[in-house]
């Protein structure tokens, strides 16, 4: 292990070989698969990306677009950590994938949550997992060394907003680190495109004392609200639950149908029916009011005139 | 620069300044695809290969054969692909001295990962698809973006036509939008036979190709799949006859090849 452990101890992380002298340095494979360094172009690595890569999808005329907008939350409650995200990967307009796992399985007791740059949240926080000892990593202490990795990078053009969420000898934890350097200890976080939108339901709904099903169906109906509003969030809605005996995924629900029919029934902490067109229908229009006996659930049957069709197909993840 | 003009005493600049720029990328155009079903897959590409509105030439190769069970589509910048591919291969090979065996497909995707990530700062502008069986010999699909971010998945188009292949894979494959009535059920994803799929990624490209003046020429599409003679009785994918299809038994990769493993076929795309 533990030369990343060693390396990434402090803040002057780089290696000494690691400088920017203008010319390219080669590139070497090491054995463990990991690169020993980083292949670097001859001018300043962040003006060189900006040009050709999309980072922050401020440049359309860049080739390589990077899959990026995103919706993430996590937060801490009695109960543990909720997290919760959405699914959607998008290339400028594009969709690029609505099956993106943005919630990152560091180990059984530790996870990351992916807003950014894809790659660099896969690649660094799966590097976490390197982070073994006789005794569980602290929360606080693996935040810390992903936050020394992408500070000793700063200026080169990395992107990324996580949460790393755990439960250790201090309880649960949850810490924010972003590819600037920021890292925060905190209750509530919402990072993403969508977080603004996340934040007016989370903050609405959160007190300490919710119960794990108050918790869990605050944590989705958050993320709901941010797939409804952001166009850059969407798809599908993934939740975890960060426990004392480790991390639990709870489930995978698909956006459209939280809005038509919610999470399904006899969910706990969901009263029943969709998030968000009963409450924007109901007695308020005629020509969208179901009559007596007359199903209005299900992916068909949204108006009252039409013949509602039967269970939709939900493809099952790979 | 100046230059002095031989039998004048004026000085006449002959030559204007030149601007220099670094430019290490080029978009070759193009498209690739790859579906899995149940104990196969099939990686697709056509061979056009273009800069801007030229076509350099109308054979050039997408997709390797990696080994046995493992297939890799690439697309966006040719030479970068080019020199990807062989740095894979090189690591294929020294697995296969030092563990006796083929890397197993999960494996060869991670590590695709991180040599992509190993370019962070300098990206290879190539997108990837990763198609074969995996270690219980189901089919599989990985997908990459430029830098090493990746997923598995049943189906996916990259390229110049992704954004007209993916819809309707989405549709024919994964069944999306589509939903069961009393008299048709919506099957499950996944689960297509090889024909089938076949079918599918063949009319993908016919279609991109009437559509998108960057695909076209041909077509190549790789079946893995468990070898015939690896079963005592032919079944599944196995069973299906690609030679009869104009199969022909796949070339190039890292170590020899069982008999009927990886198969291309080859069609016809238009020209024009």
């Amino acid at each position: 292990m533990n030369s990343i452990l060693s390396r990434f101890s402090s803040t002057n992380a780089l290696p000494a070989n690691f400088d920017n002298e203008g010319g390219r340095q080669d590139f070497q494979d090491s054995i463990n698969g990991a690169p020993a360094q980083f292949d670097l172009p001859g001018t300043e690595p962040a003006r060189f990306l900006s040009q050709y890569t999309d980072v922050d999808s401020s440049n359309p005329a860049a080739r390589i677009k990077l899959q990026h907008g995103t919706t993430t939350l996590a937060f801490r409650y009695k109960g543990g950590i909720i997290v919760c995200v959405d699914s959607r990967a998008t290339a400028g307009s594009y969709i690029a994938s609505g099956t993106v796992k943005k919630v990152i399985e560091i180990n059984p007791y530790l996870l990351g949550t992916m807003a950014g740059g894809a790659a660099d949240c896969q690649y660094w926080e799966c590097r976490l997992h390197e982070l073994r000892n006789k005794e569980r990593i602290s929360v606080a202490a693996a935040s810390k060394y992903l936050s020394n990795i992408v500070y000793s990078y700063k200026g080169m053009g990395l992107s990324m907003g996580t949460m790393i969420c755990g439960w250790d000898k201090t309880g649960p934890a949850l810490f924010y680190v972003d590819s600037d350097g920021t890292r925060l200890k905190g209750d509530v976080f919402s990072v993403g495109s969508g977080s603004t939108f996340a934040y007016g339901v989370l903050d609405q709904g959160y007190h300490w004392d919710l119960t794990d099903a108050e918790a869990q169906e605050l944590g989705r109906r958050s993320i709901y609200a941010a797939t409804h509003r952001d166009a850059y969030s969407g798809n599908t809605i993934n939740l975890y639950h960060v426990k004392e005996e480790g991390w639990e995924f709870i489930a995978n629900y698909d956006a459209m149908n939280l809005h038509y029919d919610g999470p399904g029934d006899n969910v706990p902490g969901a009263p029943g029916g969709g998030y968000g067109w009963d409450v924007r229908t109901q007695g308020l229009s005629s020509k969208l009011e179901a009559t007596e006996g007359q199903q209005t659930s299900g992916q068909g049957g949204r108006f009252a005139d039409e013949q509602p069709l039967t269970a939709s197909v939900q493809p099952p993840q790979a | 620069m100046l230059g002095l003009q031989p039998g004048s005493s004026t000085v006449v600049p002959t030559s204007a300044p030149v601007g220099h720029r670094f430019e290490p990328y080029d978009s070759n155009g193009g498209s690739i695809a790859a579906v899995c079903g149940k104990d196969f897959c099939i990686i697709a590409s056509d061979t056009r290969q273009s800069t801007g509105y030229s076509i350099q030439t109308r054979y050039k190769p997408k997709v390797f054969r990696l080994n046995d069970k493992a297939t890799l589509a690439t697309n966006g910048f040719a030479a970068d692909a080019e020199a990807m591919v062989s740095r894979i291969r090189q690591r294929l090979e020294w697995y296969r001295h030092s563990h006796g065996r083929s890397m197993p497909l999960h494996a060869i995707a991670r590590m695709i990962s991180t040599i992509l990530y190993g370019k962070r700062f300098f990206p290879y502008y190539v997108y990837n698809i990763l198609g074969g069986l995996d270690e219980e010999g189901k089919g599989a699909v990985y997908s990459f973006d430029p830098v090493g971010s990746y997923e598995r998945e049943f189906c996916r188009a990259a390229g110049a036509a992704q954004s007209l292949i993916q819809p309707f894979l989405d549709n024919q494959i994964m069944f999306k939008n589509q939903h069961s009535t009393p008299e048709h059920t919506v099957p499950k994803p996944g689960e297509m036979s090889l024909p089938d799929v076949l079918k599918i990624v063949m009319d993908s490209f016919t279609s991109a190709t009437e559509r998108h003046i960057e695909v076209g020429d041909g077509l190549e599409m790789f079946v893995v799949r468990t070898p015939p003679s690896a079963q005592g009785e032919a079944i599944g994918a196995a069973s299906v006859d690609l030679k009869a299809m104009g199969g022909v038994e796949a070339v190039g990769g890292e170590d020899e090849q069982e008999e009927g493993a990886v198969m291309v076929i080859r069609r016809e795309l238009k020209k024009d």
